[in-house]
């Protein structure tokens, strides 16, 4: 091991290396983010009625294909983590560009959702519904764009034997933003 | 790496799961029936949001502190809604009305609403 190692691949806190303890406590900090804006939007939802005929709108094959997209991508992701356990760093990262693909995919196909819904008029200032919508889908949309980043340079990594661990770290927060948009589908897509 | 190894139970068979569970969410709501809709909407997504936190995060294999840190972000989330929610849900109260700016919000959504059909 050289000294130029980083510190949270040597270093065990709490009973786990430090790397995850981190990236866990990402995740519960971003809980408290999507849920504060999660929960504001169910309660104006259920005080405003009229919200579900902007909400028929929204395209539910499109969210229902983003969740498909999503999903196999998680799997990709916990298969990379598999491998990358095995310390096959040339099978993780092929997991992992697979995965960064399905981040890709999403990002694409929102762009061009998002792209129909303003050229038809329904844009972040129409009304408080869609104010919600390009909020929640545009926080998580920034997630999903920062996770692909990470995800290339871990893959670009694992594929030398590099930094293995942080394969199954980046892996945490890609379930956590697929667990996000599990509940945005039918909070957004659904619920008309 | 760290020492520790993960019990990797079979992943494409959970993402099988997680692929049938997201038909049903979709072809639930068609029937148009409320309580169907809620169970299989939004009953099904927390069962979604579980098996790939189980399954895919491992967050049961990782240290016991780990899920107590998880559920005390969503008691919070969960206070944050109780202690809001009257204000946004109700019209009025024991000695309080919603102030006149929050109705003329609304009228503007509804009239937005309208120029769109």
């Amino acid at each position: 091991m050289s000294a130029a190692r980083p510190i949270a691949t040597t270093r065990s806190s709490a009973g786990m290396p430090t790397g995850r303890l981190a990236v866990w406590w990402v995740v519960v900090s971003e809980i408290v983010i999507f849920g504060g804006l999660l929960a504001s939007y169910i309660m104006h939802r259920l005080a405003h009625d009229t919200w579900s005929e902007q909400a028929a709108h929204t395209n539910m094959w499109i969210g229902a294909f983003n969740t498909f997209v999503l999903l196999t991508s998680s799997l990709f992701a916990v298969l990379a983590h598999k491998a990358a356990e095995e310390g096959d760093g040339v099978k993780a990262s092929n997991f992992l560009w697979m995965t960064v693909a399905g981040g890709a995919t999403f990002v694409v196909v929102k762009a061009f959702e998002w792209t129909s819904e303003i050229t038809h008029g329904y844009t972040i200032t129409s009304s408080t519904f869609w104010s919600f919508y390009y909020t929640a889908a545009g926080l998580h949309a920034l997630h999903v764009i920062g996770g692909v980043v990470i995800l290339m340079f871990i893959a670009t990594q694992a594929r030398k034997q590099m930094e293995l661990h942080r394969v199954e770290l980046i892996g945490i927060y890609w379930h956590f933003v697929d667990v996000v948009w599990i509940f945005l589908f039918p909070l957004l897509y659904i619920a008309k | 790496m760290s020492e520790e190894h993960t019990h990797h139970p079979n992943y494409v068979k959970i993402w099988a799961v997680l692929v049938v569970l997201l038909a049903v969410s979709v072809i639930g709501p068609m029937f148009g029936i409320r309580v169907v809709t809620l169970i299989t909407a939004f009953g099904i997504a927390c069962v979604k949001a579980y098996l790939v936190a189980k399954n895919f995060m491992h967050i049961t294999a990782t240290q016991r502190f780990v899920p107590y840190l998880v559920a005390t972000a969503l008691v919070f989330m969960l206070l944050f809604f109780a202690g809001t929610s009257p204000d946004v849900m109700k019209p009025d109260g024991n000695n309080w009305v919603k102030p006149g700016w929050i109705e003329v919000d609304i009228e503007r959504d509804v009239s937005l609403h309208g120029a769109h059909h």
